[in-house]
């Protein structure tokens, strides 16, 4: 019995125009609605950054955001990101190290590391520690990543 | 997928304040800043939305950190990503920048408001120490056009409970006031959780102060997560007001703190735990200061 409302946005680069229930979130939206299944779900309550979509230009958990507010928005998922330079390098450089495990936590990091190094294009190594804090992984232990943020960071991977 | 939330009827989307409070005004509505008190909330069932989901970000006018005839004004859309980027936070307000700096992650700072982490009134909220520190005063709106009523009211009475606070059901908080602090002022927040970001702080302490030769004068620290509601600490800031903040005098505040505070026992953390805590955080945070 959910009400629903129409809204139009962008996402990644291209124009929607949608109806969606008032109650929705922007992740269930991305994922059950619209089948883009990169961006995860993982805890719901912005504890894990698994979900992690840039809105405006700015990181934010797409489980704590309701869809309705997507309206007039600009929207990038991490299958935008991976279209970038920035994304692809990210992606070798992920690789390449050996950031991925079980993979689960990498959209919402590649998404993040896409917001951190469009704030600050060289970061030190306790300002990446610092930008990642809400993005949880259980395999890795982190300093792979860090690693691979900070390589492309670097400029040092030309891949 | 988390359980769904029921018995939204309608969504607005207001662009100016009067239209936002003509709104509330009907009675029945949610108000939707970042969302991230809001939708945590009304999905695990601890606070229903109401049929009206008003959000009120596209309105103008609650945005901007300004300094104006003797006072900070803090519009209650600004997110904490804002006001750590704020050189004027940073430079006259530290406690409130240092707080903003340790708040949750990247990904909550860039979308939680400053007016939603005061209006959702929790114990531990981490602007709402320092703000209270500061001498901060909520600024309340309602009524549209020629009824439109605006009050001040000072933090330290704006909490009512946990989770509670004064502002009436048609009222929007607009912003925050903070007195411009005074030539000489120093300050520091510190917290204290298992986690250093993300956790809900288990304790929190802001002091604020103004440096006159050796001594301090206008002593004003608070504390989160040690009462139903942050809480000022009169009995520590009157160990130190007046005085030169040496070890002796450091420690005489930091025991009379113990005083003040009313710590709960839960999940987190135990009373006595929370004591030792208050007293410990409290020597730590004036040493600092002591140093400025
Ligand atoms: C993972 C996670 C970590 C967190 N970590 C922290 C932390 O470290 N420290 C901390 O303090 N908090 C933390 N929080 C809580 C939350 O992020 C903050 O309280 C935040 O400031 C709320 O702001 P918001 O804009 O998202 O509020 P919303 O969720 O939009 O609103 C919160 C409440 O205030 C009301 N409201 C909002 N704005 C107004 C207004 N202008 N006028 C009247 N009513 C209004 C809403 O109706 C709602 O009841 C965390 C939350 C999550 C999910
Ligand atoms: S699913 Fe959104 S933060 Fe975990
Ligand atoms: S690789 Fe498995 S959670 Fe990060």
């Amino acid at each position: 019995m959910s009400v629903n409302c129409d809204i139009t946005f962008t996402l990644n680069g291209v124009a929607r125009r949608l109806s969606v229930p008032l109650e929705m979130s922007t992740l269930e939206l991305l994922r059950d609605q619209l089948g883009l299944t990169g961006t995860k779900y993982g805890c719901g309550e912005g504890e894990c950054g698994a979900c992690t979509v840039l809105v405006d230009g700015v990181s934010v958990n797409s489980c704590l955001m309701f869809a309705v507010d997507c309206d007039g928005r600009e929207l990038v998922t991490v299958e935008g990101v991976i279209a970038g330079a920035t994304g692809q390098r990210l992606r070798d450089s992920f690789v390449e190290k050996g950031a991925v495990q079980c993979g689960f936590c990498t959209p919402g990091l590649m998404v993040q590391a896409t917001h951190l190094l469009a704030r600050d294009p060289a970061p030190d190594e306790e300002t990446i520690r610092r930008g990642i804090e809400g993005n949880l992984c259980r395999c890795t232990g982190y300093r792979k990543i860090i690693d691979a943020i900070a390589t492309v960071a670097q400029g040092e991977h030309h891949g | 997928m988390a359980a769904t939330v029921h018995g939204v009827q309608s969504y607005v989307a207001p662009r100016s304040l009067d239209e936002a409070l003509a709104v509330l005004a009907g009675g029945g509505v949610s108000v939707l800043a970042g969302g991230t008190d809001l939708m945590p909330q009304a999905r695990a069932g601890r606070r229903p939305l109401e049929p009206v989901l008003m959000n009120i970000r596209r309105v103008a006018g609650l945005g901007g950190v300004d300094l104006a005839g003797g006072s900070i004004r803090i519009g209650a859309l600004v997110t904490v990503t804002e006001l750590r980027d704020s050189a004027l936070v940073r430079e006259r307000l530290p406690p409130l920048w240092q707080a903003c700096d340790q708040f949750a992650s990247d990904q909550i700072r860039n979308v939680a408001t400053v007016g939603g982490n005061l209006c959702n009134a929790s114990p531990a909220g981490d602007t709402l120490v320092p703000l209270l520190a500061l001498d901060a005063s909520a600024v309340l709106a309602a009524g549209s056009g020629d009824a439109r009523r605006t009050r001040r009211v000072p933090l330290a009475q704006f909490f009512t409970g946990p989770g509670r606070s004064c502002r009436q059901p048609d009222e929007l908080l607009v912003a925050v006031e903070v007195p411009e602090p005074p030539a000489g002022s120093v300050g520091a927040f510190h917290k204290h959780g298992t986690r250093p970001a993300l956790d809900i702080s288990t304790i929190s302490l802001a002091v604020a102060a103004r440096r006159d030769g050796a001594v301090l004068r206008d002593v004003r620290i608070a504390c989160g997560a040690v009462a139903p509601t942050p809480i000022r600490a009169p009995r520590a800031e009157a160990a130190l007001e007046g005085r030169s903040p040496d070890a002796a005098t450091i420690e005489a505040a930091a025991q009379a703190a113990l005083q003040d505070v009313h710590p709960i026992s839960d999940l987190r953390a135990s009373d006595w735990y929370r004591r030792e805590l208050v007293h410990n955080l409290l020597q730590r945070v004036l040493s600092h200061v002591s140093q400025l």
